[in-house]
């Protein structure tokens, strides 16, 4: 009898041990975790605070130095681009996958979807390059840019949206069919209405994609230290990442200097992108608990 | 919605099938229009497709099967006169193996998952039982930003900020004391200067961290919470629950999110450039050795091989891409199977931000 407790005691030790083990380690994997997204911050402000001026916003790039002017509103101009063209096919794609697809042909364009998006973004970048800069001869060009990212960020403005569609309670389409609403305006007044906030999320993630991006712009945007003309062919930019990339391993100190307070931008940039999708994200919670 | 979407939790919406098409019109303009817009990846992906295999015809004449054995990255004599072989003109002496780049990318990914994986899953599990609800959504925001900081930037902080820290004292004492016998032998010999398999391995794996992570811990969250509280009512502790309880639930969908990130990480392109040593032509013969990947190759590459007037360095790049793209396709297809298996909706999660 006495036995049998000791060797439960004995195992139940060990189980002990074995579950705080765990439980420690995993702890530790969260720190390592968490760890890189704060050293890379503060890794940046480090190195580009003690020399930054706000002249490097204002001022166009020259040679290895000078500022990034003509990459900040390079950065913006593809941004808004892709956000315009990727987000107005991606948001009808969303549409119709959640309402109007059914079957076969509807699971070979989600799949189709789904291939795009795990297509690497250099290859789409080369694609870009050889069809649009070469094969139209477009040359480097906000044209060519614009359309090699937008292609990158379809997939997910599609998923977003049909998934943020797809959440809209069925009572709302049911009450509204009752009250004699025609499918149309059920779609513009009632399902795009309370799916809004998903999809401007899912926006904000492709703006995001393209303020970071830097492969398939290398080849297709190409880079000039001039502001970004606004015609869509035969018009070279500059952009954040191409400053990032090409600065970082130069021979001079303000190339350097230059290459982290773009870092330093685009961190800024993402971070407030981020910031506005979880205040929308938070705000839509809010509405969703009071009118339950 | 965060920018690392994940696919556990529409699950139950879409097997609901809250959505009855039949109350909204098919014939409506909205829903043509939708339709077109509907079809434009699915004629993105033939179109990457077509030029990538247009472009790489000649490259494949003229290298043949070498191509997939061969180690030489030599783009031969841009002054001589070119030369025909295989009715394809190349200049004189051009060799190219895709060899190196084909290991260096399968390498560099496989080791970023060994590290990626168990780190991941250990964090998920902390996020999604141990942490108070605050705390939770505090990780959630640094798995957000970690996701959303861009390859180009972990390229950067790879390359001059961890690199160099490793190569000095980390990698060292491995070098020194790794025993010389089979596979503890890689870790012996030069660390160089950071720059390297191992280095970029490492970025690798923090980048598709986030990936993993939120999708384990999604998916933890979802475990019907009786089948747990009834290993609880049998006197199991929380380690032996997560065990033999959440981790059978759970398997096939972390090894999907582990086969996307796998991807990921074959297809990251910026942060291998800035970190692999971006050498090209050498299988890596050590852990720390410098090498590169196909997609580095490419960015890297494609500059110089503009100069190539006959073509065919840039011929041969779209060829690389085009392996690029079957060994990417593959593991994809791999993930969403294992993925579908427990979520009927999966979300594009993991592609390059």
């Amino acid at each position: 009898m006495s036995y049998e407790i000791r060797d439960h005691k004995k195992r139940s030790a060990s189980r002990r041990i074995a579950n705080i083990v765990v439980l420690t380690l995993s702890s530790l994997a969260l720190l390592v975790v968490i760890a890189p997204s704060i050293w890379i911050v503060v890794q940046i402000l480090r190195e580009a605070l003690p020399h930054f001026s706000f002249s490097v916003l204002t001022k166009n790039g020259v040679g290895l130095g000078g500022g990034l002017r003509n990459e900040i509103v390079g950065t913006l101009v593809v941004s808004i681009g892709v956000v315009l063209l990727a987000g107005t096919i991606g948001i009808l794609s969303g549409i119709f996958l959640a309402q109007y697809a059914r079957g076969r042909l509807a699971s070979i364009l989600r799949a189709a979807s789904d291939i795009l998006a795990g297509i690497p973004s250099i290859v789409l970048g080369y694609v870009g390059y050889s069809a649009l800069v070469v094969g139209f001869h477009w040359g480097f060009s906000l044209g060519a840019g614009v359309i090699t990212l937008s292609v990158l960020v379809i997939p997910y403005i599609a998923k977003t949206t049909e998934v943020a569609l797809r959440q809209v309670p069925i009572n709302y389409i049911e009450g509204a069919e009752a009250l004699g609403f025609k499918p149309t305006r059920i779609l513009s007044r009632i399902t795009l209405k309370t799916a809004l906030p998903g999809i401007t999320t899912g926006l904000i993630v492709a703006m995001a994609i393209s303020v970071g991006e830097t492969a398939p712009l290398l080849y297709t945007a190409g880079y000039s230290q001039n502001l970004p003309k606004l015609t869509l062919t035969h018009s070279p930019l500059g952009y954040l990442t191409y400053a990032v990339w090409t600065f970082y391993n130069q021979p001079t100190k303000t190339a350097l200097q230059l290459s982290y307070d773009a870092a330093l931008v685009i961190m800024v940039l993402i971070l407030l992108l981020i910031g506005i999708s979880r205040i929308i994200v938070a705000q839509t919670q809010r509405h969703a608990e009071t009118s339950r | 919605m965060s920018i690392v979407e994940t696919s556990a939790g529409d699950a139950k919406n879409d097997a609901e099938g809250r959505f009855q098409p039949h109350l909204l019109g098919r014939r409506t303009p909205i829903a043509i229009v939708s339709a077109i817009a509907t079809t434009v990846p699915a004629i993105a992906v033939i179109a990457v497709l077509l030029v990538l295999f247009s472009k790489a015809l000649p490259a494949i004449k003229y290298n043949g099967l070498h191509f997939l054995t061969s180690s030489a990255w030599n783009p031969g004599n841009f002054y001589a006169n070119p030369v025909v072989t295989n009715g394809v003109e190349h200049p004189i002496l051009a060799k190219y193996g895709v060899w190196p780049l084909l290991t260096g990318t399968l390498e560099s990914s496989v080791i970023a998952l060994i590290f990626a994986l168990p780190l991941s899953v250990g964090a998920a599990f902390i996020v999604a039982k141990k942490l108070p609800p605050r705390l939770r959504s505090l990780a959630g925001t640094f798995l957000e930003l970690l996701a959303g900081i861009p390859s180009v930037i972990f390229g950067l902080w790879g390359a001059l900020t961890l690199g160099p820290i490793l190569s000095k004292h980390i990698y060292p004492f491995f070098a020194h004391h790794a025993p010389n016998i089979i596979f503890f032998r890689l870790f012996r010999g030069n660390t160089g200067n950071g720059e390297g398999l191992l280095t970029s391995a490492l970025v690798l794996g923090i980048m598709v961290v986030p990936i993993i992570a939120s999708t384990t811990r999604d998916l933890i969250s979802a475990v019907p919470r009786l089948t747990e509280e009834g290993a609880a009512a049998l006197g199991f502790t929380e380690w032996e629950i997560t065990r033999k309880v959440t981790f059978p639930w759970i398997s096939a969908g972390v090894i999907g999110a582990t086969v996307l990130g796998f991807a990921r990480a074959l297809g990251e392109t910026m942060a291998v450039a800035m970190v692999s040593g971006a050498v090209l032509g050498t299988v890596p013969h050590t852990i720390y050795s410098t090498y590169s990947t196909i997609a580095a190759a490419i960015v890297t590459q494609l500059d110089s091989a503009l100069t190539d007037a006959t073509g065919l360095a840039v011929e041969t790049l779209a060829e690389a891409a085009l392996i690029l793209m079957a060994v990417t396709l593959l593991a994809n297809v791999a993930a969403r199977y294992l993925v579908k298996r427990v979520s009927s909706t999966s979300l594009p999660i993991g592609k390059g931000l």
